[in-house]
């Protein structure tokens, strides 16, 4: 346990370090905010529904989040600390291999809980309501977390250097930012794209954040989804793993 | 006495390479114990047979009674310390943070002020690892080796990076890590650092031990194990030392004659100099050393350069 705290604590201050994941993760979501906020506000004819823009896009930056920990931070850590002979270190210690990804996946969902908890004192500038249910929230941020960090695994056990996790990272990135709905609304796409966005995982994280936190509701085809993308990375990723 | 590592009959393929070949040897306790040999010869591969890094095709390997492909991964590092060849810490963890953070894997740890002060770091605590020297690397690396004082430390290149006077200082430090009662085994292609520092060394080439036993017992074995210099002038003749009894070969090396034999070598040389009237100049002799041994047993091959650290086997 004082490993898993130690391990914890100092990957923690390494990846505040970072510049880049820092931004990604802690500083994007919020620029997206205020520029998004600045222009449609957070009046009541701002977005369809009875739901101002702001509110209803809050959610999807969140999801946002979860994408830049997933698919660049969680890969390109792993396949750097691989790349540099850090897990290969490692493994001539006491640490067990579970302490040393446990440890990944808990700075990557602390990280998101605090993007969270500073999105929504900032969204505070907006008036944008807490959540109907705190619980409901609470419970899907960490499942889709959760599933979603499952992605960064297999794509941190697949990836052969730290420039691959890089470039194949920012490809799956940048479109699943700007076609999930964590950007850009989705009631401003023809539906079409809607509908081919389905494809993307992170749509998903995006609908099932925006349905517990703006209507209560749990969506049961998202996490349909999200839980067997996560089971099967979990598994591949577990088999495809390499300590060096 | 127990031993600190054996291995017998280990063997160790790579597809069709094969890296280590029917390798047997034993390292007591308390041991500064060398292991070298050319670039290729099996030296890294042997070792990380005995980390558990690797898994043995044939043979068997115990370290300090363990089988490192059985024993718990707890049981086992805990009283293991290494330096392995090809590794890296993050480059914005700081040397303090590196120190609590390994300190925290074990149970129980040395004092790890001491272990900074005694390998020069004190001053670097909280310089981050990517601004550290290349020789400061390489000491934060043993001194995380040492953080839980084990029983046995394998330390595979310590030296690499090193410059003559950092190298100087390492060798005591190592007598002092023996001297507490750690097993010291030592992968170098430094021969006077083996010389000067180990009990007892194995040469391995293509993959076999050509040769185990104290260095001065290895030098002793060679056939030549004196050698002579001097200049001769240009017409001096080097057959009447060539057919000498006690002089085993004669070659011009560079304009200079170096004559190598046994124990009776200088003598030998001095009469036939005497003989055919000749005063040399710069006649020095020399007594046959480590890396004699080395190019004797492993001819085809060449030293490496201490730029060149040995490739992964």
């Amino acid at each position: 346990m004082k490993a898993f705290l130690t391990l914890t604590w100092t990957e923690s201050k390494l990846f505040l370090r970072e510049p880049a994941a820092t931004f990604f993760t802690l500083g994007f979501p919020l620029l997206l905010l205020f520029a998004f906020g600045t222009i449609f506000g957070n009046g009541p004819a701002s977005a369809p529904g009875n739901v101002g823009y702001t509110t209803r896009a809050l959610p999807g930056y969140v999801a946002l989040t979860i994408g830049a920990l997933s698919l660049l931070s969680l890969p390109i850590t792993l396949a750097t600390q691989r790349d540099q002979g850090i897990l290969r270190r490692f493994r001539v210690t006491p640490l067990r291999p579970t302490t040393v990804l446990g440890t990944q996946a808990a700075v990557n969902l602390f990280m998101l809980v605090v993007s969270t908890v500073l999105l929504l004192v900032a969204a505070l500038t907006y008036d944008v309501p807490l959540p109907s249910s705190v619980l409901l929230a609470t419970g899907a941020l960490l499942f889709t977390g959760t599933a979603f960090l499952s992605l960064g695994f297999l794509l941190g056990a697949l990836m052969p250097t730290a420039r691959a996790a890089q470039s194949v990272g920012m490809a799956l990135f940048f479109p699943m930012l700007f076609l999930s709905g964590a950007a850009i609304p989705q009631f401003l796409f023809p539906d079409w794209l809607t509908t081919a966005s389905l494809a993307l995982p992170l749509t998903h994280v995006t609908r099932l954040l925006q349905d517990a936190w703006l209507h209560g509701q749990w969506n049961g085809t998202a996490a349909l989804v999200l839980a067997g993308t996560g089971l099967t990375s979990t598994v591949v990723a577990a088999w495809a793993f390499q300590w060096s | 006495m127990s031993s600190a590592l054996s291995f017998q009959s280990l063997r160790k393929t790579y597809g069709a390479t094969v890296a280590v070949d029917d390798l047997s040897l034993t390292v007591e306790e308390g041991e500064i114990f060398g292991l070298i040999g050319p670039n290729g010869a099996g030296k890294t591969t042997a070792v990380e047979c005995a980390l558990g890094l690797r898994q043995p095709d044939a043979g068997t390997v115990r370290v300090l009674g363990m089988d490192p492909q059985e024993a718990s991964s707890q049981a086992f590092y805990q009283r293991v310390g290494t330096q392995l060849q090809e590794s890296a810490l993050p480059d914005r963890i700081t040397v303090r943070e590196t120190i609590n953070l390994f300190a925290s894997f074990y149970p129980s740890t040395a004092d790890s002020e001491a272990l900074l002060d005694r390998w020069g770091l004190a001053d670097k605590q909280h310089a981050s690892f990517a601004s550290l020297s290349g020789g400061q690397k390489q000491r934060l690396f043993v001194v995380l080796a040492l953080v839980h004082d084990p029983d046995l430390v394998v330390l595979d290149e310590i030296s690499t990076g090193l410059d003559p006077d950092a190298r100087h200082q390492v060798r005591n430090r190592l007598r002092e890590v023996r001297a507490n009662g750690t097993t010291v085994v030592l992968v170098t292609h430094f021969m006077d650092e083996a010389q000067a520092l180990c009990d007892r060394v194995a040469l391995m080439n293509q993959g076999r031990c050509v040769a185990l036993d104290a260095p001065s017992a290895l030098i002793d074995e060679l056939d030549a194990s004196y050698r002579v210099w001097f200049d001769a002038p240009s017409d001096f003749d080097l057959d009447p030392l060539r057919t000498a009894d006690d002089i085993q070969s004669v070659e011009l090396v560079d304009g200079h004659v170096q004559a190598r034999g046994g124990d009776d070598l200088l003598t030998a040389v001095v009469h036939r100099l005497a003989d055919a009237n000749v005063s040399p100049n710069d006649l020095h002799a020399e007594r046959a050393t480590l890396e004699d041994v080395f190019l004797t047993l492993t001819d085809d091959s060449q030293l490496p350069t201490s730029s060149s650290p040995d490739l992964r086997d």
